[in-house]
């Protein structure tokens, strides 16, 4: 156990925490090796924001045995505290003055000469494209600016660990991927990443390991490989237009999973290029003209509605969107 | 990291000391930046010192000093009480400037940090004192302008009515960053604050409680502005300040008490 917690950036255990009569957290726990990127994967109201709140000191836990950066939370949060960074869902810069003083405040805080902060201010900035609109008050800028700046605050103090909670929710595709690009450069100096998102894509793209959040417990936990592993493997997808003949459709092929809603009917199989063709054979012979086909490989979002309930699953997807 | 030696006490009170410093220097950056915002606090007391020396000043003049007074006397005899409206006027903007600090995620970054957890609260209680202080002086400016004088204040007499401004200051600052925590929206802590500017107008400032009906002038007579502005009337004006001194000390240190318990209490507290 040791050794383990010898080399662990963080690592929970038991982790409990409710507001009011409302379970959050039910005893999760959760181990985060150093220098890797940990994913948090959640629907809203999971619970996700409430873990990253614990972990980063800002709110206490109820029950469990929490060690950050090798610091027990609970006796030395003040350790805890000089070891991580927080960019936290709502952004944390101050809009009244410019982003250069808001990066000046942060060294300040950090107790860095002068000299230096200055210098690592301006490397900041330069680094994450704000040395423009350094002297601009911080509450003109974008979205997306907005959270490039909060980061490059979580970063004046070299932390190495670092908590991301929903750090693209709200941005627009570019600015995603600039972020994650920004995420792969932290991991590659070594540093601990402790990300939450509702993208499962963001999760896939970015974490080593994922731990799917559902209802105050962690319903799997592997690498995104291994979660893909546990639902069933791809299907064809068949969507029609006419109810007539998708009824009929359905009748004809009587091995598939139907969804009458969306008039789609699917079709288990590999993707392979002879499976497929077996596949069409099989709809020419049966007269079975569909609208549009579509050929599905299992992904994370798979892997999170067979999770999280498929009886909830339009609601998810619509509250996901927004 | 953990075999680093244990901080010692002078370093973790410079420490404590700088960070202070920092928050402090934020909050002073705001109110540089955003002058209209401590300018307008300052329209209410420089509005009713006028209003109440050009407009009502000739019958309110008739109400003091046994009807022989005439509008120079009764500038004399406001001008204590405007200065500290002033204070409460100005401290309002300190509930509402906190309550609306707390709501940012700024606030949740710096509890994440290995700052001094006070040094957010002593960053906006030395600002808004400072910030009191300054507009007292304005409003101050405002006064001699239109003719107040004090009558044979020593050196000593003013040193203790900056004493007592700044004190005061102290005391009003901490309730409203209590007042500014407690409430949900900045909207609601400029309400709950409201009673720091209206206690002056039952007060002794406008005219002597002595004047007023007889249920109403204990009140009137031990609310925390009338000793202090009646402190302050005896130091620039050496009128009688009998117990009065001693009374708005203990305001002073009470509501300082108070609030701070108030407001670190609050603070400390799991933000929502």
């Amino acid at each position: 156990m040791t050794t383990t917690t010898h080399a662990s950036a963080i690592a929970a255990t038991g982790l409990r925490k409710s507001f009011g009569d409302k379970l959050v957290l039910d005893g999760i726990d959760l181990y985060v090796p150093a220098g890797t990127i940990f994913s948090l994967l959640g629907p809203n109201g999971a619970g996700k924001t409430t873990a990253v709140k614990i972990l980063s000191t800002l709110i206490t836990a109820d029950a469990g045995d929490i060690r950050v950066g090798g610091h027990d939370l609970a006796t030395d949060p003040h350790a805890v505290r000089s070891a991580i960074g927080v960019t936290g869902q709502f952004s944390a810069v101050d809009g009244l003055i410019t982003g250069e003083e808001n990066m000046l405040l942060m060294a300040d805080l950090h107790h860095l000469p002068k000299r230096e902060g200055r210098r690592v201010a301006a490397e900041l900035l330069e680094r994450f494209d704000l040395t423009e609109a350094a002297k601009k008050p911080a509450s003109t800028y974008s979205g997306g600016m907005k959270r490039r700046l909060d980061l490059a605050m979580t970063l004046v103090g070299d932390p190495r660990i670092i908590f991301l909670d929903e750090p693209t929710t709200g941005l627009d595709p570019r600015s995603r991927h600039n972020m994650w690009q920004i995420i792969r450069e932290l991991v590659s100096d070594g540093v601990t990443v402790f990300l939450t998102t509702q993208y499962l894509e963001e999760a896939d793209e970015l974490a080593d390991r994922i731990a799917v959040l559902h209802d105050g417990t962690i319903a799997a936990e592997g690498t995104a490989e291994e979660l893909k592993r546990i639902v069933p493997g791809g299907h064809v997808r068949l969507r029609f237009t006419d109810p007539a003949a998708y009824k009929s459709a359905a009748s004809a092929l009587r091995e598939v999973t139907r969804d009458d809603e969306a008039l789609a009917l699917q079709i288990p199989s590999d993707g392979s290029q002879r499976e497929l063709r077996a596949v069409l054979d099989w709809l020419d012979s049966a007269g079975v003209e569909a609208d549009e086909l579509t050929v599905h490989t299992p992904d994370l979002d798979d892997v999170f509605f067979a999770l999280t309930g498929p009886a909830r699953t339009p609601d998810q997807t619509k509250e996901n969107v927004r | 990291m953990s075999t680093s030696p244990a901080p010692t006490r002078p370093t973790r009170i410079s420490l404590a000391v700088r960070d202070s410093n920092t928050m402090l220097r934020r909050n002073l950056l705001h109110a540089w930046r955003y002058p209209s915002g401590t300018l307008n606090l300052l329209l209410t007391p420089i509005m009713m010192l006028l209003l109440f020396v050009y407009i009502f000043g000739d019958v309110m003049s008739a109400g003091i000093g046994g009807g022989g007074a005439d509008r120079s006397d009764y500038i004399a005899y406001i001008v204590p009480g405007i200065l500290l409206m002033t204070i409460g006027s100005t401290v309002i903007g300190a509930a509402v400037y906190v309550s609306m600090d707390m709501s940012e995620g700024l606030i949740a970054r710096f509890r994440t940090m290995a700052v001094y957890r006070g040094s957010v609260l002593v960053g906006h209680v030395v600002g808004s004192v400072l910030q009191s202080v300054a507009s007292v002086v304005l409003v101050g400016a405002v006064a001699v302008a239109i003719g107040f004088r004090s009558t044979d204040a020593t050196a000593l007499e003013w040193l203790a009515a900056f004493g007592l401004i700044t004190l005061f200051a102290l005391a009003l600052t901490w309730i409203a960053v209590g007042m500014g925590m407690a409430s949900p929206n900045p909207e609601a802590a400029s309400n709950m604050a409201m009673p720091l500017i209206l206690l002056p107008l039952i007060s002794s400032a406008f005219i002597p409680a002595d004047t007023m009906p007889g249920w109403f002038q204990p009140i009137a007579e031990y609310q925390p502005f009338t000793p202090a502005i009646e402190t302050l009337r005896g130091l620039l004006l050496g009128t009688g300040i009998g117990n009065n001194g001693w009374i708005a000390l203990a305001w002073c240190l009470g509501l300082t008490a108070l609030g701070y318990r108030w407001s670190t209490a609050q603070f400390n507290r799991d933000p929502k």
